[in-house]
């Protein structure tokens, strides 16, 4: 059964990526991939005590998400949300279990209720006061594809908007060791049941036992890819950054898979 | 009555283990006897001075050796809560018929296996490596316990986990009814596991809200939560996949909404509160008439009884019966909302409504209709309300299929 959506607004932040159309550049082979690490994004929304307060999670979440709702020139105010991800803040998870672990265990307050999966969905609904359902999901490695299924069904079962925020960041420490993320990441993408002059392309999914696509949409970018539970999401971004129609494959839960017909609408 | 907006969902299967009980029946004793679960008993090297509800027997608990690397509390809880009630077999019955792709799998937890992580911190070598044996992806990571429970039924179908503090495992009613409706799937697995571990234990110490006394949902002299741990499985079906009963118990409606208030601390008025429950109220079509028991979120801190009060109360007024039942399973966190829903529909198959335990002094500034005592009275149709930290709220309209 598959499930149609139009791809309205998209926000990127990654290794050598600030936003979508650098990222879309280096997809479309117009700029090189520098291999940079990711950029900590300069944090625009919430008031500046919180903002002093949030984690690298947050930032790249909320900087991503402004950036598509920017793009898609939609009211955030009005949004709902779906945020994934492979884990939380990961130097904040980092720095509790070293505490806990510790002979005094006083952690911060702060700290505490910044560890939440959840603390991006509610930073994201201050700084923009929306009250709109917001979700957040984890799945392990498959968090873009999860979040995606979630966001179309959302759209789908409601008929409104909805913005999918899939970002990743990595651990610190121990569990760093543990479980290497390459580098940090986000996407976000704003989409909508009906079709307007910002539609950039009709998105059309289903489940699909056909094998994930094992490779990056470029030879560089398979690293990342296989490094970074988000970057499961780039070859679906090079299709929209070529404007190219055709199918992928997400990685999803294997055997199954997430298939993702793109169907380009605007003229590049 | 208003019309639906979503085709109601039957909860063919449903069990619960929290520290009244393993499985239904163990519940309900200890509900319509007014007992809690909480005691100062002591867990793990825990050295605060407060009221835990533990489950008891989950440190005995062997899993099968191909789970073998799932092995951390919270997913022990939940294999001990698989084994209560018929759940393993109804499961099976739902894979045989729709197929294991057609079943999806959506559980909240707030902590998944951390536990785990916490005495690994303990325990690092010298190179400041976690214990050889430390099993990231299956204990630790937030999406282990539908991992767990998708490879304990070998489906093959959609799953995730929702983690959103303490509305975790309300919300996940949501994603089943999406998938299922989009045609997507047949049928789900939701709820939610929460275990015991420090970082709740220590955190909620560290913003004062957890109470050194038993807690004490909407007492005037209420001083902050209790923590339990919990593990709550339902089975979702469309409601016409089985035979009908006239005391089946059905999903007629979720609400969700956010606080866009504060981290930490609800929202003063209840203003997300009051959304999600008119949400939840307007996808099932019903009035606030039509409602005869909210089972409250009721942590027992100052300001969510507070604030939720406020938007019971604005939105019912002070007619409808309310209570929190956190006093007797304590607050089990991500796994709350599953919990709360499987006692509400206790609550409408036995026809009583459980009354607050511990709660001696009710908080004359709430203007609701808490429920100190047991009462039985039929009980038709529930709401069940869990909201957390992030300002994340999730409510539930549940009912009798007779009140459909």
């Amino acid at each position: 059964m598959r499930c149609n959506v139009f791809l309205q607004g998209i926000g990127a932040i990654g290794p050598g990526f600030d936003d979508w159309s650098q990222l879309a550049g280096m997809l479309s082979e117009a700029t090189p991939f520098s291999g940079e690490e990711t950029r900590p994004p300069t944090l625009q929304l919430l008031p500046p005590a919180e903002r002093r307060r949030v984690g690298m999670l947050v930032k790249l979440a909320l900087t991503s998400g402004a950036q598509a709702v920017a793009h898609a020139g939609s009211d955030a105010a009005r949004l709902p949300t779906v945020f994934s991800a492979s884990g939380g803040d990961g130097e904040n998870c980092h720095v509790l279990c070293e505490t806990l672990a510790s002979s005094d265990r006083s952690i911060s307050p702060t700290r505490f209720h910044n560890s939440v999966h959840n603390a991006a969905s509610g930073y994201w609904s201050i700084a923009t006061g929306s009250m709109a359902s917001s979700t957040s999901l984890c799945a392990h490695d498959a968090g873009f594809a999860a979040g995606l299924l979630e966001a179309v069904t959302q759209v789908q079962a409601t008929q409104q908007d909805c913005m999918l925020i899939a970002c990743d960041d990595h651990y610190g420490g121990a569990l760093g060791k543990a479980r290497p993320i390459a580098d940090r990441m986000a996407i976000a993408l704003v989409l909508s049941a009906t079709r307007n002059e910002h539609s950039l392309a009709e998105l059309s999914i289903d489940l699909s036992d056909h094998p994930a696509d094992e490779q990056a949409p470029l030879p560089a970018l398979q690293k990342i890819y296989k490094g970074i539970p988000t970057a499961r999401g780039l070859n679906l971004m090079s299709r929209l950054a070529r404007n190219e129609a055709g199918a992928v494959y997400l990685d999803y839960l294997p055997p199954l898979s997430l298939s993702v017909q793109v169907k380009p609408l605007q003229v590049s | 009555m208003p019309a639906p907006q979503t085709q109601p969902l039957h909860l063919s299967g449903f069990t619960l283990s929290s520290c009244l009980g393993h499985g239904l029946t163990a519940t309900r004793d200890a509900l319509q006897a007014a007992r809690t679960g909480l005691s100062s008993a002591p867990f793990e090297t825990v050295d605060l001075p407060a009221f835990i509800g533990q489950v008891s027997g989950v440190d005995d608990v062997v899993l099968p050796a191909d789970l073998s690397g799932f092995d951390c509390r919270n997913n022990r809880l939940g294999w001990l809560a698989l084994q209560q009630d018929g759940f393993v077999e109804q499961v099976r019955a739902a894979r045989a018929r729709y197929g294991a792709q057609r079943v999806g799998v959506f559980l909240g937890t707030s902590t998944s296996g951390i536990l785990q992580t916490e005495i690994g911190y303990r325990h690092l070598d010298a190179s400041g490596h976690l214990p050889a044996d430390f099993d990231y992806a299956r204990t630790h990571n937030t999406y282990s316990i539908a991992a767990f429970v998708r490879q304990v039924f070998d489906l093959h179908g959609p799953a995730v986990a929702v983690s959103t503090a303490c509305s975790s495992s309300a919300k996940v009613f949501g994603n089943a009814q999406r998938l299922i409706a989009a045609g997507l799937i047949d049928a789900a697995i939701v709820g939610g596991v929460d275990s015991l571990c420090l970082t709740t234990l220590y955190g909620f110490h560290s913003l004062q809200l957890l109470s050194t006394d038993l807690c004490r949902p909407y007492d005037a002299q209420r001083q902050g939560l209790s923590i339990g741990e919990a593990a709550a499985f339902a089975l979702l079906e469309r409601a016409d996949a089985n035979a009908a009963a006239g005391d089946d118990i059905m999903l007629a409606g979720v609400g969700e909404s956010a606080d866009a208030h504060h981290m930490s601390a609800p929202h003063p008025e209840g203003l997300g509160a009051r959304l999600a429950m008119q949400g939840a109220l307007t996808q099932a079509g019903w009035q606030t008439s039509d409602v005869d028991y909210i089972n409250l979120h009721g942590t027992a801190t100052p300001s969510n009884d507070a604030a939720e009060g406020k938007a019971v109360a604005g939105l019912f007024g002070n007619a409808t019966p309310c209570s929190s039942t956190k006093g007797a399973t304590g607050h089990t966190l991500g796994a709350a909302g599953g919990a709360e829903a499987v006692i509400s529909a206790l609550a409408m198959r036995h026809q009583f409504m459980p009354g607050g335990v511990n709660t001696q002094e009710l908080d004359p500034t709430i203007p609701v209709n808490y429920l100190i005592a047991n009462r039985e009275a039929p009980v038709r149709r529930v709401l069940s309300n869990s909201f957390g930290f992030g300002g994340t709220n999730c409510s539930l309209a549940l009912c009798r299929r007779e009140a459909l």
